[in-house]
């Protein structure tokens, strides 16, 4: 088990680092889709190696797909909105919202 | 680890898997960015093929290799101009991630490796969840049963569209 | 009978108030005066109706064999339930007394919403600001008091009882610009609210020893084979007292718990009708405009306190201690309103402590009436001066409202010599005058005969002292009357135009009233109203009173009353220094008359100087320095910790992600690390 693990373990360092480190806002999310993915590996083996019986990570997997597939496409609409006003999709360009 | 070819058939995954994420993450073009996401995708469905999910795994390339990653691309291609690079990283930000992961991966790792190295070292036996069973699993009210968290979600993916259609629009 | 029209009544001038009320401001000025007083109309027509058919109708509902009348519920439902005893209803009843207030209220409410719609205005015809509000106060006003009347539960009097306190705060505060209005309204408000805090705990104090709010329950038995229909009784009155005497603790500091919840009760009437000494706010209240002060401060809101203690008059009889505090209270009342209202300049002032004595007398027919003396006659003379009261007394204030609007000024001395110019008022005031002294065949003479034949059946004492201030009545009236109509020429001041009778909306209501006022007191009132229902006559004609009268003292106060007016004739008819030099002789009595022997004075200084000054004033220095000091504190910290840390909201995603994930990463180390 710790054989698949640890290489969801790499995937999920490696969306942190691209989420802390990349500007580009579609690069984020990018990053973002990578830690959760990562989990869903989690849910998968999990489930196969400890419960081979049920499907309780499986169907948490699904879930968390569909949610993703609405997630990215709402974070789309909104990256596209900004890039509309601002002509840029910088991060740190946005932080009007504090204000 | 049972037959040779499952063996060389994780390593290949795996390393897929470490590989393209790592490139994903540190390529500076946006669109290769997200081709290698695709490639990871696609390694992860087949980590899910190789544990007998198979339905997950058509799901994981319909889904996120067939929708997200071509919504991904379509946004960058209306976001960016061709051959943009992303501007040369920061020393000081790119510490501050290396830290980051480097930090999450001693922690989880540490907590993986103290716990699960011994655990569940044999692939059980399962037989390959039914496409009939998926379906009453996904339908049902009872026990462990989803027909509720189903309902939910395709909600959320209807107001998802909805809301996705707000905001994008043109005013 | 049936429920339509009842519900009529009361749905009428609700309906007009929401409607104009909410849509007022958005109609022109006639329509909204016109919807009023059409409302009002109909709602007059339907009362009238009510009321014929409960004394004229003959239904066995309404009256039994034996003449009695009955108590009739046509419908009764219920409001809030709280508990299965527990229970508010909503109703109406009909009986002698509130069909009476059915005649009563109507008439004068119409009369003061036709006349409203001249008095509103100025000379060019003008609307007043708010005049659609005004017409909106009105309805208001008038569907409460008619709930009021038709209470069937003592709880929904209270309600009702409070609605026609907020009307009337309104409405003295209507002219809300001008600083002695609102605190004229201010102080109604609190006054009455402190009456109604008695009233509230009288109101419990009865229903938690009997376990209800129904007057039908705590006075009258129902009548065998209806249903709906009560008689009044004095067994179940019985049956009240008797649950009070084998209570655990029958006696309260000398008194029976009884006669508390009573006594409490009546203190709610005394500030609603103004006895002393919570009198005080009744003065201050004609700052309203004048029509008000006819309708609510004259002749309908201010006899709830003799309403409420008419409805609960069988439980009083029992406790007859709290009727003698009733006539005690009235009679000193009576007279010292008496006694004021001869020394005021204001007009309105005099009419409003006329009031105050009017309402004492009805107090004090109340409180002598014994069944043992010509079958209560108190109870019921109490009522009919109620009814001729409010006639006559709507009609003074709506001539002295006449007056003041051709005139512009409240105070005597600048009219006198009115009669050339205003000819109807004069005539109209002057029959209000004779009606009010007593003087044979208006209305007031009967009436207020009958309170001292029931005051000589109860106790000689009270006879003369109530024949003293009916003698004072005559003499503060037709002393305000000479000084307004006559006493010297008229001067019209410069760039003024002459005064002159208004135009016909406020004449005939004038006119009407005046009628009324020669007539009411052929009202066979005493075989309509009885404290039980039971006639006194057998057969009834137009001179039925006339020929019942206790001529002896018929004719004492009629000569009481002549030479009253001829006094003040004497010494107001023209101008002459008599009325200087009788108050040169006595200046310490004429100074305490025309300050209302400084009551007001005296309430300023124990709210001002005790309560303020030693209770409110440590606990606002409490206020100000320990509790806000402490919430201050918490604020002057949150502030500074939120500068503080401002600095982390940067706006920064990436930032946010960075710290989020130190901290998880933290919480992880140290989980794991304490499982270990």
């Amino acid at each position: 088990m710790i054989y698949y693990l640890i290489p969801s373990l790499l995937m999920f360092c490696c969306g942190v680092y691209g989420f802390v480190t990349r500007k580009n806002m579609i690069a984020m999310l990018i990053s973002l889709e990578l830690m959760l993915n990562a989990v869903d590996i989690n849910f998968v083996v999990f489930n196969r190696y400890l419960f081979p019986g049920q499907l309780e990570g499986m169907f948490f997997t699904l879930f968390a797909i569909a949610i993703a597939a609405a997630e990215t496409a709402l974070a789309i609409a909104i990256i596209i909105n900004v890039f509309r006003a601002a002509r840029n999709v910088d991060v740190n360009d946005l932080n009007k919202m504090k204000h | 680890m049972e037959s040779l070819g499952g063996i060389i058939m994780y390593w290949v995954i795996a390393l897929a898997i470490v590989i393209f994420s790592v490139l994903t993450v540190t390529t500076r073009k946006i669109l290769r960015s997200a081709t290698y996401l695709l490639f990871v995708l696609f390694a992860t469905a087949a980590l899910y093929f190789k544990l007998d999910y198979e339905f997950l795994g058509a799901v994981q390339i319909a889904v996120y290799a067939g929708g997200i990653v071509v919504l991904f691309v379509f946004s960058i291609l209306l976001t960016s101009h061709p051959g943009d690079n992303t501007a040369r990283l920061v020393s000081k930000k790119r510490v501050l991630g290396l830290v980051a992961g480097v930090a999450t991966l001693v922690v989880a790792g540490w907590a993986l490796l103290s716990r699960c190295a011994e655990m569940a070292s044999r692939l059980p036996i399962m037989d390959n969840p039914s496409m009939h069973r998926i379906g009453e699993t996904l339908m049902g009210t009872g026990k462990g049963e989803y027909l509720l968290p189903f309902e939910a979600v395709s909600v959320l993916l209807l107001a998802c569209i909805i809301g996705g259609v707000t905001v994008a629009r043109k005013r | 009978m049936d429920i339509t029209i009842p519900i009529l009544i009361l749905a009428i001038p609700l309906f007009m108030f929401l409607l104009l009320g909410l849509t007022g401001m958005k109609m022109p000025h006639w329509l909204a005066g016109t919807l009023g007083t059409a409302g009002m109309g109909t709602v007059l027509v339907l009362s009238y109706i009510t009321a014929l058919t409960y004394f004229y109708g003959g239904s066995p509902q309404f009256i039994a064999e034996n003449g009695e009348r009955l108590q009739a519920v046509i419908f009764n439902c219920t409001w809030l339930q709280f508990t299965p005893s527990l229970v508010i209803k909503l109703g109406f009843l009909l009986d002698p007394i509130s069909a009476l207030m059915l005649i009563v209220i109507p008439t004068i409410s119409f009369m003061v919403h036709l006349y409203s719609m001249g008095y509103m205005r100025d000379h060019h015809g003008v609307y007043e600001h708010g005049f659609q509000r005004f017409y909106a106060f009105l309805s208001l006003f008038s569907f409460s008091m008619l709930g009021l009347v038709v209470a069937t539960n003592i709880f929904q009097m209270y309600i009702f009882w409070e609605l026609v306190g907020a009307s009337s705060y309104l409405l003295i505060g209507f002219y809300y610009k001008k600083p002695s209005a609102v605190a004229a309204s201010k102080k109604a408000f609190i006054v009455t609210r402190f009456a109604d805090l008695g009233f509230l705990i009288g109101i419990l104090v009865l229903s938690y020893y009997t376990g209800t709010f129904d007057f039908m329950q705590l006075t009258s038995a129902p009548v065998d084979g209806m249903e709906g229909v009560y008689q009044i009784s004095e067994q179940t009155a019985m049956g009240v007292k008797n649950i009070f005497a084998q209570s655990a603790a029958p006696v309260f500091m000398g008194a029976s718990v009884l006669t508390w919840a009573l006594v409490l009760i009546f203190m709610g009437g005394m500030g609603k009708s103004a006895m002393m000494p919570l009198h005080i706010w009744l003065p201050d209240a004609m700052e309203g405009p004048t029509p008000v002060s006819a309708l609510i401060h004259a002749a309908t809101m201010v006899v709830a306190g003799v309403y409420l203690v008419a409805r609960l008059y069988p439980l009083y009889l029992m406790e007859t201690a709290s009727l003698d505090i009733v006539v005690v209270v009235g009679a000193l009342t009576a007279f010292y309103a008496a006694m004021v209202a001869c020394a005021q300049i204001d007009i309105k002032r005099v009419l409003a402590f006329s009031t105050i004595s009017q309402i004492a007398f009805m107090m004090v027919s109340l409180g002598v009436s014994r069944p043992e003396f010509h079958d209560g006659i108190g109870y019921m003379a109490g009522m009919f001066h109620l009814f001729t009261h409010a006639m006559f007394k709507a009609l003074l204030f709506l001539c002295a409202g006449a007056i003041i609007h051709a005139v512009g000024s409240n105070d005597y001395t600048d009219m006198h010599g009115l009669r050339k110019y205003m000819p109807i008022t004069n005539v109209c005031f002057l029959i209000g005058c004779l009606a009010i002294a007593g003087i044979i065949p208006f209305a007031g003479f009967f009436s207020k005969d009958e309170i001292l034949v029931a005051c000589f059946g109860h106790s000689i004492f009270w006879y003369i002292w109530m024949s003293a201030v009916a003698g004072l009545t005559a003499f503060y009236m037709f002393r305000i009357y000479y000084l307004i109509f006559w006493w010297k020429e008229h001067k019209v001041h410069e760039g003024h135009h002459k005064p002159s009778d208004q135009p016909w909306t406020m004449t005939l209501p004038l006119v009407i009233l005046a009628v009324v006022s020669c007539l009411a007191g052929f009202v066979p009132m005493g075989n309509l109203v009885t404290w039980n229902g039971v006639p006194m006559f057998d057969h009834v004609n137009f001179f039925t009173n006339l020929t019942h009268l206790n001529w002896s003292v018929a004719l004492v106060s009629l000569a009481v009353a002549i030479v009253a007016i001829v006094i003040a004739t004497v010494m107001y008819r023209k101008e002459n220094p008599l009325p200087d030099r009788m108050a040169g002789m006595m200046p310490r009595l004429w100074d305490w008359c025309h300050h209302r022997f400084y009551w007001d004075e005296l309430y300023q200084f124990i709210t001002h100087k005790i309560i303020f000054g030693c209770i409110s004033r440590p606990i606002a220095w409490f206020d100000r320095h320990i509790i806000d000091g402490a919430m201050d504190g918490l604020a002057i910290v949150t502030n500074k910790a939120s500068y503080a840390i401002r600095g982390l909201q940067s706006g920064k995603i990436q930032m946010y992600v960075w710290i989020y994930l130190i901290g998880v990463l933290l919480l992880a180390a140290v989980t794991a690390f304490c499982l270990m």
